[in-house]
């Protein structure tokens, strides 16, 4: 295990409790939930436990909830059966900080024919509610929004976006992956359609996720064939992912102040301490509404790609904006959307803390980082030079 | 995660030759803070052309950093002419290789070379390389991109992009790149030859016909050397043209309209074709 592990929007360590949960289902309870015989009903009625595990963190009926293989295939499910159930509108409502499972969905709809309205951002990374109002069309068939960014923490107001959207008869859906167990939502209230959820950001395993679709919500499934999940979603049950998904929502209920207070301080510690440590360095993203585990901290003259593999040295692990690291050439698409300067951009670093992080794990961060970034400004050119930044040449 | 060398990791880690030359013979700088990586070069040259210290400053990943050290490394001690024969190739072999969407970090290297090398020269140490932009997202130009898909022998569009970062940003250069690609690798885009009508063309037919050949065919290849074409006038079997661009002063231009021009009309429309230029 690494030393560090500071990257958990990414994903997270299965929780010793949730894995427990799962064993048995792995060796001696091996059996089809749709089976007629004993042995498979019995797995049949734990997945029905880990249903209503799941139905009780988002408060809504167990019926309304959808297990699935991870957040993207919700995301995808979720536009595409609101696209099919509603043929005669042609239009859909995202923003431009979207993860890539619902942004190269709405690029690929637009390729098809859609058309896709492409929200901004501030230089805070938040929505302009007005925009939204503005963009609804008679024929707009679906707001996506997330509910919190990845890579920023932004937390966006789902609740007056649904209701604006709700009140001109627009389905919405929300990628909720990185808030569940961070920030709390109450389902009866939230007047979203669809929800979507990842097991392996909450302490659960890779490979399950979960779909809130509201009762009484139109739903085209996306995957055809036997009858599980009562025909909206076909394919064996993945038993032990759903019951470890289950499980872990149930402890993620119980830690969800813990997040907000034990985590949030280490995470303002770390935070507070860089930026008292390091000059040049700010926090991408307002702090107003963020969630309470994720920094993204951005150090100017210095490329993201390098801080990590020196970090990595120590076992620290991280994540970067910075284009290096993606494999694509271009900075992140959320900086960007920022407008977070160039100089800035490149050098971004995102922490994200969970309840398995301790003070010595921060405190080792804080040691070790300030004199990376100081060696990484010697090395490069643009700390020399006088003034602003050069401009860009491209 | 990439998979470095333990040499890239080992220069990442413990670059050689960090910093800045005072009384530097030349500087050489590519790149800028917006496209990721950036290179700056400085070398020492003593009176017998011979590089005697070189070192840099280099924003950008680990691979950039390794490739920058790597570069000082293999430069120092030789003369310029040595050290210009030094390619983005070599750069990545002394580190063992790199990842090839890292290979641009190794074409930097090469780039800040003979940037520095101009500047040694007193040459204007342009911005760009010679050429036009392709690529505006990482202003690459088409020699650069030439002369990357010539020395590192590449071979799809996707290659292009790892060795010059050309078509990684935007994408909309990518039917440029593979246009370079076919014409470097000879398969310069042929049309099909155009249905000779030996005879009996109208007047109209025949218009039609010279113009679609100039259109579709001969302006785009004369663009390729800066040049163009415009037709003038069709009047029975003589077309009349105006050379334009490069063409217009080129001393080889009569033969250009002979050789060419009037031979691909005489193939492609009728066997008795005359052109002429109009001044």
């Amino acid at each position: 295990m690494p030393a560090v592990y500071m990257d958990n929007n990414a994903t997270t360590r299965v929780d010793p409790a949730v894995l427990e949960e799962m064993l048995p289902y792995f060796s001696d309870l091996y059996g089809n939930p749709s089976s007629m015989h004993t042995f498979g009903g019995q797995v049949g009625r734990k997945i029905s436990q880990a249903r209503e595990r799941v139905a009780e963190a988002f408060n809504c009926h167990p019926d309304e909830v959808m297990f699935n293989a991870c957040g993207t295939e919700g995301d995808n499910t979720a536009i595409r059966s609101a696209l099919a159930s509603q043929p005669e509108k042609r239009h859909i409502i995202t923003t431009r900080v979207e993860h890539p499972a619902v942004l190269n969905v709405a690029k690929h709809l637009e390729r098809r024919g859609y058309e896709a309205t492409y929200l901004g951002v501030d230089e805070q990374g938040r929505l302009d509610l007005d925009e939204l109002r503005d963009s609804i069309r008679p024929d707009t068939a679906l707001v996506s929004v997330m509910y919190a960014n990845n890579e920023t923490g932004v937390i966006f107001p789902i609740q007056e976006i649904a209701e604006i959207a709700k009140e001109r008869g627009v389905l919405v859906h929300t990628d909720a992956v990185q808030v569940l167990g961070k920030v709390p939502f109450d389902l009866k209230t939230l007047p979203v359609d669809f929800l979507a959820v990842s097991g392996h950001k909450v302490h659960a395993p890779k490979g399950v996720g979960a779909l809130f679709v509201r009762k009484g919500v139109q739903f085209r499934p996306f995957m055809l064939g036997g009858h599980q999940e009562r025909g909206r979603r076909a394919g064996t049950e993945n038993t032990t992912g759903i019951i470890g998904l289950g499980k872990a929502c149930e402890i993620a209920m119980k830690n969800i102040a813990h997040e907000n207070s034990a985590v949030k301080a280490l995470r303002d510690k770390l935070e507070k301490a860089l930026i008292a440590a390091i000059p040049d360095t700010r926090i991408n993203g307002t702090v107003d509404a963020r969630l309470p585990n994720t920094t993204s901290l951005a150090f100017q003259y210095v490329e993201g790609e390098s801080i990590l593999l020196m970090l990595d040295a120590f076992g620290v692990c991280a994540s970067s904006g910075s284009a290096c690291t993606s494999g694509s050439l271009e900075p992140s698409h959320v900086l960007r959307a920022m407008g977070v300067p160039f100089t800035y951009a490149h050098g971004s670093i995102r922490f994200s803390l969970s309840r398995f992080n301790t003070e010595a794990d921060v405190d080792l961060v804080v040691k070790e980082l300030p004199p990376i970034i100081t060696r990484l400004r010697e090395i490069s050119p643009f700390k020399h030079a006088e003034g602003e930044a050069p401009a860009c040449t491209c | 995660m990439w998979e470095y060398t333990d040499k890239v990791r080992e220069h990442f880690i413990n670059p050689r030759n960090v910093g800045e030359i005072k009384d530097a013979s030349c500087v050489g700088e590519v790149g800028s803070i917006a496209c990721g990586d950036a290179l700056k070069l400085f070398l020492k040259v003593d009176e017998n052309d011979r590089i005697v210290d070189a070192k840099f400053q280099t924003f950008g990943c680990a691979s950039a950093i390794a490739s920058s050290s790597a570069l000082t490394e293999m430069i120092k001690g030789k003369t310029v002419d040595e050290a210009l024969d030094v390619s983005n190739k070599d750069i990545a072999e002394f580190l063992g290789g790199l990842p090839k969407e890292k290979m641009h970090c190794s074409v930097m290297g090469r780039e800040a070379l003979e940037a520095a090398v101009k500047n040694l020269r007193g040459e204007e140490a342009v911005p760009h390389a010679e050429g036009e932009i392709v690529c505006e997202c990482f202003g690459v130009t088409d020699e650069q991109i030439r002369r990357a898909i010539a020395e590192n022998n590449l071979n799809t569009v996707e290659e292009i992009t790892d060795f010059t970062k050309a078509g990684g940003g935007c994408g909309k250069c990518l039917d440029k790149l593979a246009d370079l690609l076919a014409e470097a690798k000879g398969q310069k885009k042929v049309l099909k030859p155009l249905e000779v009508k030996p005879a009996g063309l109208t007047n109209l037919q025949r218009m039609k016909l010279v113009n679609k050949v100039i259109e579709e065919e001969i302006s785009p290849s004369l663009q390729q050397d800066g040049g163009n074409i415009e037709l003038v006038d069709v009047d029975g079997k003589r077309v009349l043209v105006q050379l334009r661009g490069a063409c217009s002063s080129c001393k080889s231009s009569q033969l250009t309209l002979k050789q060419f021009v009037e031979k691909r009309l005489r193939e492609t429309v009728e066997p008795d074709i005359v052109v002429e230029e109009v001044r």
